[in-house]
């Protein structure tokens, strides 16, 4: 039988308060075990919550940049369950009313069309605290640091019909939410989290399989596995004549498998209801346009500027606008060097090829837009070739200064006297008679030999065009 | 007549993790019972057109600024807390 | 000296007829004396309470007094305090010392207020007759057989025996007013969000408010003084100015405008408290007042409404109560649900028991719709009903309850019966209004109290009403015989 997959995403985005969603505590990342835990946070009887306006704030900004409905009222509600790190025993999230609702974006796919996916709506909640396995006596340890970290979650309609349209939309919300600096979306400290939907169905068929729920991927590349495994799993069951269990799994990453998930499932009935301790949330048209006139050009604005005024290709265009900071630091150099398409060639040659191997943020790349600027400059006036910049830029990745210094410190600067190319050249004739004789007697293709040579004798730093030119002249004189 | 039974009271007891004596189940299902008898008064009541009221006063939620206002107190929250090592709350171990 | 007010004691510190410290060792001699039949109190704090009225004699020798400065006074157990167990009546929370003050408790240590300990109280707010606290009944002091009333009994019955001059309480479905109708002091629920809830351990949340139980309408304006205004630790804290509330007590009655609700005085009403109402409506008409009677259509919704609301409410917030961070935790338990399910079962009694479940029951999945919704509409009803009698007339009133104090155990195996005789309070929590029981008199030597029930924020009304009819009777200063 031929299947059709059907995924949906529920990505959890921690928003980038400095205060915790319903408390004063600090929401920094690191700290020692509940150390920024209040009696708000702590769960103790009496305390309530207040919100904070932050969290409203940003998650209007994405909204908005997903072209969602805002709602003008929305409304907080408890949703029930026991668990060691809810101290509550109720996360407080929304249901009913939630502050975002439908929007979409556009991915790219493999084939360079464009696919759009519904956002059936965001809310704001609070995080869970963590759970420490390591050995105490057998027992868990309760961390309640992160309790009350402000997130939002991003549902997708069940539109994406493979891992890697699954991988393309987590990785678009990820270039949105850093765009609108809303969250860092830092994945190792758990900033962005993802939970999957799978399910299959005969291909045709209108209604949906029954789904599974895999919780909490934390890497695009264990998105794309647990969605591939889970889906062999499903087809070999589907295809043995089996069914499907509604269930929660975890995907384990070392066995390369998911299996479902024993705690949190017997007890599935949350009992939201709105919470009585906080009131109606309610912004108006005036302040949701107030926040529309801070939003940044998107990734998607973006790359269609950079195809149309910039004149790059669209391939180059979409890579250079994934990251915002990426962008940002392209449109700098850019600027400077007024060359669009020699600032892009950098960025996605050398510098992306060092980034990617360092497995490094492009702001903290060693090579700033500014010391970058600098040896393009050098370039473009000629002082040193694109085969010494090179060599300029990993020195200044080492941190050995900006491109002047290097140039000066390693003597790079080009020759381009014709007087010194000329005095090389005739040491090179004088050097290989033999060469000389076959070149005049026809073997022109030699010439690339003795450019060869006297860029080697230069040490690289004779101007390659100027050194054809010369060598042309005296062979054939 | 909403009558629950002993099934029903285990079952939402165990929703509350709420541990009840066996003995005990019979007498809270008839108060439970009684309750709902008494709560299905409501029923005689046409509400299609009455928004529900969550709170008295029709107010709006205020809005908090983002600032840290709390500090490390960990000692102090944590010096009755039944069961403690490292910093940490423990409990059972979480399978998961 | 413990006949006086709170009001005449304040006079007596200012004109140096006796300091906090002889004012204070006073009331805990009489509560270590007497208390013994009455078990109003659940903690007493001697040196605590010694050193802050030493505190408040120093403050008012520097000429700092502050408005409730040296008087003593007794609080719910309900309200966290700081380094001192806040039980809430259940062994649950026997364990927990607080580690932090209620915003209320501050609110009376910055106004050099002093502390005699902390009240007796149903466990978790959840009764009508103090019988639920894992630390037993308390006693009604005009009857030792009967009881005070609940949930805040402890409360009722310290002020009423004279162990203390006032104390806190806190109502939900009629916890302050109905324990000072059958103790026979003045009990004032303020407009939902005029005090603040922060650290007052929740059992409704939409509900709940606390406020003052005193023996006169004078003495809770002062405490009310110092319990109202906007916190920014509540969200549902009203920001909405707070006035002198004894500014206006003298205020003459001429012309005031009283509702008598059709409904209060119908079937359900004891024939003798009828007639003590009745007695007090009539001593208004003598000053001026006009009488009329009026409908509250939707009462009878009240109780079935209230009964799904409340549970539904405290089955969400006494979840925290789960054993891993503070208060009661089992024996060694075997596994995590072990560690809930045990901590829960041994820490909570039946009657927070049966409201847990009912909550839980009706949040359920496929029942939300059918109770909770429901409930949320029947209570907009009964919310309209008063928003239409205010129009007009300028107080309701009526009864406190529909009987005087009930025997010790005469409930005990009928809680319905109990939540009925809820009828004439909890209409007011639904709606957020303010509501006042002052003494209006007594059947067979028990106390009846007059409920007054104003508009939101009319509490500086309620009070003047409330002191203009305690101008003109004496109910007020009764005392029980044995706590003369």
């Amino acid at each position: 039988m031929q299947w059709e997959v059907v995924i949906g995403l529920e990505i959890h985005v921690q928003l980038s308060t400095r205060s915790k969603i319903f408390s004063g505590s600090s929401t920094a990342y690191g700290a020692e075990p509940n150390t920024q835990m209040s009696t708000v946070d702590m769960g103790l009887p009496g305390v309530l919550p207040v919100f904070n306006g932050e969290a409203l704030k940003k998650s209007v900004m994405f909204g908005l940049a997903v072209g969602a409905k805002i709602n003008n009222r929305s409304v907080f509600d408890r949703k029930n369950y026991f668990y060691p790190d809810s101290p509550k025993a109720y996360q407080i999230s929304q249901l009913y009313y939630p502050v975002v609702g439908e929007g979409h974006i556009d991915i790219e796919l493999d084939n360079g069309e464009t696919k759009r996916i519904g956002v059936t709506r965001a809310h704001m909640e609070e995080d869970a605290g963590k759970s420490l396995h390591e050995n105490f006596h057998g027992q868990t340890g309760i961390d309640l640091n992160r309790a009350g970290t402000p997130l939002l979650e991003i549902v997708s309609e069940p539109d994406l019909r493979s891992a890697v349209e699954a991988v393309a939309y987590m990785k678009k919300i990820h270039s949105i939410v850093r765009y609108l600096g809303i969250s860092d979306g830092n994945m190792q400290e758990g900033s962005f989290r993802c939970d999957a939907n799978v399910s299959l169905r005969p291909k045709g068929q209108e209604e949906f399989g029954t789904r599974a729920e895999l919780k909490n991927i934390n890497s695009f590349r264990f998105v794309e596995k647990a969605i591939n495994v889970e889906i062999e799993r499903q087809m070999d069951i589907l295809e043995e004549g089996g069914r499907i269990v509604q269930e929660t799994r975890l995907y384990d990453a070392d066995k390369n498998e998911t299996r479902p998930m024993r705690s949190k499932e017997e007890a599935n009935d949350y009992r939201y209801f709105p919470d009585p301790d906080l009131l109606p949330i309610v912004i108006s048209d005036e302040e949701i346009e107030a926040i529309r006139a801070t939003l940044p050009e998107l990734p998607d604005e973006k790359c269609t500027r950079y195809v149309s005024e910039l004149g790059l290709a669209e391939k180059d265009a979409r890579a250079l606008t994934v990251d915002r900071n990426m962008a940002d630091y392209f449109e700098q150099v850019q600027q400077a060097v007024d060359d669009s398409k020699m600032a892009a060639n950098w960025l996605l040659g050398e510098v992306s090829a060092l980034i990617n191997k360092n497995d490094m943020d492009i702001k903290d790349c060693p090579v700033t837009a500014e010391l970058l600027i600098g040896l393009l400059k050098r370039i473009k006036d000629n002082t040193i070739s694109g085969k010494i910049a090179k060599e300029i830029f990993q020195a200044m990745w080492t941190g050995e200064g900006d491109a002047d210094a290097i140039i000066d410190k390693k003597g790079l600067k080009q020759i381009t006297d014709n007087g010194a190319i000329e005095a090389i050249i005739d040491e090179v004739i004088s050097n290989n008679p033999g060469q000389v004789a076959e070149f005049k007697n026809g073997k022109e293709q030699l010439i690339g030999f003795f450019v060869g040579q006297v860029m080697k004798a230069s040490k690289g730093k004779a101007n390659p065009g100027q050194v054809n030119q010369l060598l042309q002249q005296k062979l054939k004189s | 007549m909403s009558k629950l039974d002993k099934s029903d009271v285990e079952k939402i007891a165990f929703l509350a993790r709420l541990g009840i004596n066996d003995q005990d189940i019979p007498e809270y299902a008839t108060n439970l019972s009684n309750i709902l008898d008494l709560v299905e008064q409501l029923d005689s009541i046409n509400t299609d057109e009455v928004k529900p009221m969550s709170h008295p006063l029709d107010s709006v939620q205020r809005l908090r600024l983002d600032e840290v206002t709390e500090v490390n107190d960990r000692d102090n929250l944590m010096a009755h807390s039944p069961e403690v090592e490292a910093g940490l709350f423990l409990v059972p171990r979480v399978v998961e | 000296m413990h006949n006086k007010t709170i009001a005449e004691l304040t006079a007596g510190l200012k004109a140096g007829d006796f300091s906090s410290v002889e004012l204070t060792r006073h009331y805990l001699n009489r509560i270590n004396s007497l208390d013994e039949q009455l078990n109003s109190f659940i903690t007493i704090v001697p040196d605590l309470a010694l050193q802050q009225a030493k505190q408040a004699d120093e403050q008012r020798a520097a000429g700092q007094a502050t408005i409730i400065n040296g008087i003593p006074l007794a609080q719910k157990d309900i309200f966290c305090t700081k380094d001192i167990k806040t039980s809430c009546g259940s062994k649950m929370l026997d364990p927990f010392i607080s580690p932090y003050n209620a915003t209320t408790i501050e609110k009376f240590n910055h106004s050099g207020a002093v502390m005699l300990g902390k009240t007796n109280m149903d466990e978790f707010a959840m009764g009508s007759s103090n019988e639920t606290s894992w630390y037993g009944p308390v006693k009604n002091p005009w009857s030792l057989d009967t009881v005070p009333g609940g949930s805040s009994g402890g409360s009722a019955a310290s002020v009423a025996a004279r162990l203390t001059p006032a104390a806190t309480g806190t109502d939900t479905g009629g916890s302050i007013r109905q324990p000072a109708s059958f103790c026979g002091i003045t009990g004032l629920k303020p407009t939902y969000g005029r005090v603040s809830r922060y650290g007052m351990i929740a059992f409704a949340s939409s509900l709940d408010q606390a406020g003052p139980m005193t023996r006169t309408a004078e003495d809770a304006a002062i405490m009310l003084n110092v319990m109202a205004g906007f916190d920014s630790r509540d969200s549902t804290s009203v920001d909405e100015a707070v006035p002198d509330y004894t500014a206006d007590l003298n205020a003459a009655m001429e012309g005031l405008k009283i509702g008598l609700p059709k409904e209060y005085f119908a079937e359900g009403l004891d024939d003798s408290v009828a007639k003590v109402i009745e007695a007090a409506v009539k001593e208004y008409e003598k000053m001026g007042a006009v009488v009329s009677e009026i409908s509250l259509p939707n009462s009878h919704l009240s109780v079935p409404t209230y009964y799904i609301i409340a549970p539904s409410e405290c089955s969400s917030n006494l979840s925290r109560m789960d054993g891993v961070r503070f208060g009661h935790r089992c024996e060694e338990p075997k596994n995590l649900n072990d560690l809930y399910i045990r901590s829960r079962g041994e820490g909570f009694g039946a009657e927070v028991k049966r409201r847990i479940l009912i909550g839980t029951y009706a949040l359920s999945e496929g029942f939300y719709d059918a109770y909770y919704v429901k409930a949320q509409k029947t209570r907009r009803l009964i919310s309209d009903d008063f928003n239409q009698a205010f129009k007009e007339v300028d107080v309701i009133m009526g009864p406190a309850a529909p009987s005087t104090a009930f025997n010790l155990g005469e409930f005990s195996d009928d809680p319905i019966t109990m939540y009925l005789s809820d009828i004439y309070t909890i209409a007011v929590n639904l709606a957020g209004l303010p509501g006042m029981s002052i003494p209006a008199g007594f059947v067979n030597n028990m106390p009846v109290g007059l409920q007054l029930i104003g508009k939101h924020f009319s509490e500086a009304k309620l009070l003047n009403i409330a002191h203009q009819f305690q101008q003109q009777t004496d109910w007020h200063k009764k005392v029980p015989a044995l706590f003369v």
